[in-house]
């Protein structure tokens, strides 16, 4: 029960963290609340049917389906979270100073929720289908009783969501005026991370070479397991000895995302000045 | 000093097209055999990561920087390296009290 508990904790807490911080990001956004939801159902759901299908995703482009299969799902929520980041520099200003409710066109402010139910949704299904294979294989082969470990593994799945409620809540006391741009960091710095798992997946099925492998080893100051290493890698994509391959992927992501935010967020600006003006 | 290896590396790249050795493992009983892997330094492998349990397992490895889930009965490819000497562990992540191996690059 305790080993349930213990994993499925780990596995929920990535998709935790993220939901907490998106949660937190889109905050005054009508209906935001049931677009979460939505994400986290697709999510579950997801996580189902892929453990189901595990063995056909793995034998698919010659043992390397899982890889392309992760890979993914990891590069549309990159592209996704930096869709919601750019969204918010022209959209974020506007909701500071209403704060509650979005004046926003409602077509546009859906576009924006259904992107940030689709980056939930694929966290879940990333971690979720893991989970889903491991409480499978545990109730099988163990001698504990099955309702011993769902027990652990909804403890655990409990505690990820807590953490996670948590980093909702301590983010809501930024004061409006950091807001968005804290938040919008951290996204970026996420987002950096998955892309740099993305290429982690692409050197696993051997379509990209690795670069350096590792590109340093900082493993003796802080291994990715740790508590603190961990948390670390799911907020800014911390490796103890990452690939040069995954360097670059993070890299690119980083620049990308932040420069189209600010192109965004400049043009914005020079458009008001020119309505002033006039 | 990062750019450097990163460029130097791209120079060594064209491992990516030369085929890789194969290097076998399995997973019995909830265990890596065997579970330590001697491996030569500086060439890219493949690790063929046989599942004979019924249960799946996820062979993952944070030094390495791989996870991959193994369905029951079935094979898993791996793709590892150039790796600096050193070791690496790895482990079951389904069943990490027994499935614990390391791969030692020399």
């Amino acid at each position: 029960m305790f080993g349930a508990a213990i994993i499925i904790f780990r596995e929920s807490l990535e998709a935790a963290l993220l939901i907490g911080i998106i949660a937190a990001a889109t905050r005054g956004l009508a209906r935001r609340d049931r677009w979460l939801l939505l994400g986290i159902g697709a999510g579950l759901a997801g996580s189902l049917l892929v453990a189901a299908a595990t063995q056909t995703i793995a034998e698919l482009a010659d043992g390397a389906g899982q890889e392309l299969f992760n890979a993914a799902v990891l590069g549309i929520a990159v592209v996704m979270i930096g869709w919601h980041n750019v969204w918010m520099a022209s959209h974020g200003k506007e909701m500071a100073g209403k704060a509650r409710q979005v004046g926003a066109d409602v077509k546009s402010g859906r576009q924006e929720l259904s992107a940030v139910a689709a980056v939930v949704a694929l966290a879940v299904l990333r971690e979720g289908s893991e989970s889903v294979l491991f409480l499978q294989g545990m109730t099988a082969a163990s001698n504990e009783s099955g309702s011993a470990i769902l027990a652990g593994g909804a403890f655990g799945l409990a505690a990820g969501a807590a953490l996670g409620f948590i980093v909702y809540r301590g983010l809501l006391r930024i004061p409006l005026r950091w807001f968005f741009a804290a938040t919008s960091t951290l996204l970026l710095l996420l987002a950096a991370g998955l892309a740099s798992q993305m290429a982690k997946f692409l050197v696993q099925g051997d379509f990209l070479p690795s670069l350096a492998a590792p590109a340093w080893d900082t493993s003796a100051l802080l291994t990715t397991d740790s508590a603190l290493g961990t948390a670390l890698h799911v907020l800014v994509g911390y490796d103890a000895r990452p690939a040069g391959m995954q360097l670059l992927f993070y890299a690119i992501a980083l620049v990308a995302i932040a420069s189209a935010t600010l192109w965004v967020r400049r043009r914005d600006g020079a458009a008001l000045r020119l309505h002033a003006q006039h | 000093m990062l750019l450097r290896a990163l460029l130097l590396s791209a120079l060594l790249v064209s491992t990516a097209a030369v085929a890789a050795d194969a290097v076998p493992l399995a997973i019995k009983d909830h265990r890596f055999v065997p579970a330590e892997v001697k491996v030569p330094a500086n060439t890219k492998l493949k690790l063929i990561v046989e599942n004979q349990d019924a249960t799946p397992e996820e062979f993952e490895s944070h030094d390495l920087n791989r996870e991959k889930v193994i369905a029951p009965h079935s094979k898993a490819t791996i793709f590892i390296g150039p790796l600096k000497p050193g070791s690496y562990k790895f482990f079951g992540e389904f069943n990490q009290s027994t499935a614990q191996g390391v791969v030692i690059a020399e």
